[in-house]
């Protein structure tokens, strides 16, 4: 499975658990448009960094978060594996 | 018994030759407790620690045993060190509690100790005399604290029994006890008192021992009452260990004693009276419950029961009893109990319904997003699923949040790791069911293992 899939895949997952119903994840779906609460970004990176093996917005300090999906898968592929 | 309570009093004087084919034993040796007054590990040396104040730093639990028997009544004070004391904090101990005797199996460890009157102890023998009770003994414990050095905690023998002698355990048959704990612990030493005073055996653990060749002594040897904590009762539920393994009194204490736990061992063990009791080395035994259920009555709060008076403060249960301790001991020693005499346990109830149930550790707390939560009442959700055999809660750290609760999981003995998905599944749906939303566990991980630390309780690395 591909990073992005993953990361959508989580998205899904944690959308179910939360109760939230997801838009489309378009590239340029802006993250607060997803539904999803800071609780619910917290747990999406603490299940990507255990899936992945990597934080990027802990690796490098001054990440600003990302703004949209794109972004935000944009930062996981990024990363060096 | 000849002296009156008024009188020095000591464990020598509850030993009569009375009671016959009383045995104290471990994986390597068996002693008559019958005639343990005949005998020594001491190579007559116990005169020269009349009077004196004594660490007891000796491996073998046997041998310590038998020794406290020697000492009490004899020594000033013994200092009672548990297996796995960092001998890192020693000289800040023994300056603490002012010890000017040191009893030992490792002579050579205490080569440069100066003035310090060094005893070797040896395996038991004759003694020449059967030694006199002079004076009320110290006995000073070490708190089961993870970090820095352990507080000095002085107890009196009246103290330490005082349970024990007010329960007058209705007797079927003679008991042999056993405790996965160390006798050297509070926990473990009131096991040992028991066996001693209330006439019975008893069975010692041994370090590093696999725990099927515990039960199959514990089977072999008849022991009818058993105590532990309850992260000790999860690893032989877990361990497959129990069958043939029938004691009719099964005691759980130091740890939270939830209903997944007493369910678990109901069922394991469907003739014995199992039951919770709370005491720590500093509140002393506080009470029993063995109605099965988790918590406590709440009109046990308030009342005083048998000597034990309990209430609750900023949310901490607080008991006042005789059973307490007397005070932390050394220099700097802050005071024990507050000024009507109350020991604050800094464990956290509250109260539902007509039950107050304990909640976790004040020290314990996890900050999630500066919510306050503790660890142990998230455990006690995920426990409730039928096939977790046990959990540990704790934080982690989030670059969104700051820290999110993170659980790693054991599952139940045989369960089919291809289920771990749908279990996970639904024990986050158990959380979410009883839990607001920021102690569920954004992560669950499973195990094989989790850390128990050498007082038989969970390892909480973060707390």
């Amino acid at each position: 499975m591909s990073t992005r899939l993953k990361i959508i895949s989580a998205m899904q997952q944690i959308a179910v658990e939360q109760k939230v119903t997801l838009p489309p994840l378009d590239d340029d779906l802006s993250l607060h448009e997803t539904g999803f609460d800071s609780l619910g970004f917290a747990i999406l990176v603490a299940r990507l960094e255990d899936e992945l093996g990597i934080d990027p917005f802990t690796i490098s300090e001054d990440a600003a978060f990302p703004l949209t999906i794109g972004d935000f898968i944009k930062a996981y592929e990024n990363v060096p594996a | 018994m000849k002296m009156s309570p008024r009188e020095a009093f000591a464990l020598r004087d509850y030993l009569g030759a009375d009671l016959k084919g009383r045995t104290i034993s471990d994986a390597r040796q068996l002693v008559s407790l019958t005639d343990i007054l005949g005998q020594t590990c001491l190579a007559g040396r116990l005169g020269e620690l009349s009077g004196r104040s004594v660490l007891l730093a000796v491996a073998d639990q046997l041998i310590s045993g038998i020794v406290m028997t020697e000492l009490d009544g004899v020594a000033r004070r013994m200092l009672l060190c548990p297996p796995d004391l960092n001998p890192g904090y020693l000289q800040a101990l023994m300056e603490g509690a002012g010890i000017d005797a040191v009893v030992t199996d490792h002579p050579a460890r205490w080569a440069d100790a100066g003035t310090t009157l060094i005893v070797t102890v040896g395996a038991p023998g004759r003694a020449a005399a059967k030694a006199q009770t002079k004076r009320a003994t110290e006995w000073l414990m070490l708190t089961s604290g993870t970090s820095g050095v352990p507080k000095i905690v002085s107890h009196t023998l009246e103290g330490l029994t005082g349970a024990i002698v007010a329960d007058s355990p209705a007797r079927s048959g003679p008991a042999v006890w056993a405790t996965f704990y160390d006798i050297r612990r509070y926990g473990g030493l009131q096991i040992f008192l028991r066996a001693v005073i209330g006439g019975g055996s008893m069975v010692l653990s041994e370090p590093g021992e696999p725990l099927a060749d515990y039960i199959a002594r514990l089977r072999a040897a008849g022991v009818t009452q058993i105590s532990g904590t309850p992260s000790h009762w999860r690893k032989l539920l877990m361990s497959g260990s129990v069958a043939g393994f029938s004691p009719r009194y099964v005691r759980l204490s130091g740890e939270i004693a939830d209903q997944a736990v007493l369910d678990g061992l109901s069922r394991a063990f469907p003739a014995a009276s199992i039951g919770h009791a709370y005491a720590s080395t500093e509140a002393g035994v506080g009470f029993a419950v063995n109605d099965g259920l988790e918590g406590f009555p709440a009109t046990m709060i308030g009342d005083n029961r048998g000597g034990v008076e309990m209430k609750v403060e900023d949310g901490s249960l607080r008991i006042r009893s005789t059973r307490t301790a007397r005070a932390y001991v050394g220099p700097n020693a802050a005071a024990l109990a507050d000024a009507e005499g109350f020991v604050d346990t800094g464990d956290m109830v509250e109260l539902r319904g007509n039950r107050y149930h304990f909640v976790g550790r004040r020290g314990g707390i996890i900050n999630i997003g500066g919510l306050k939560v503790h660890p142990e009442e998230i455990e006690a959700v995920i426990n409730r699923h039928a096939e977790v055999n046990m959990s540990c809660a704790k934080s982690r750290r989030s670059p969104i949040t700051g820290a999110i609760v993170v659980a790693d999981v054991i599952l139940a003995e045989g369960t089919d790791a291809s289920r771990s998905g749908e279990i996970r599944e639904q024990i986050l749906a158990d959380c979410r069911a009883s839990l607001p939303s920021y102690k569920v566990p954004a992560v669950i991980r499973f195990v094989r293992a989790l850390d128990i630390t050498a007082a038989g309780k969970l390892a909480r690395h973060d707390a």
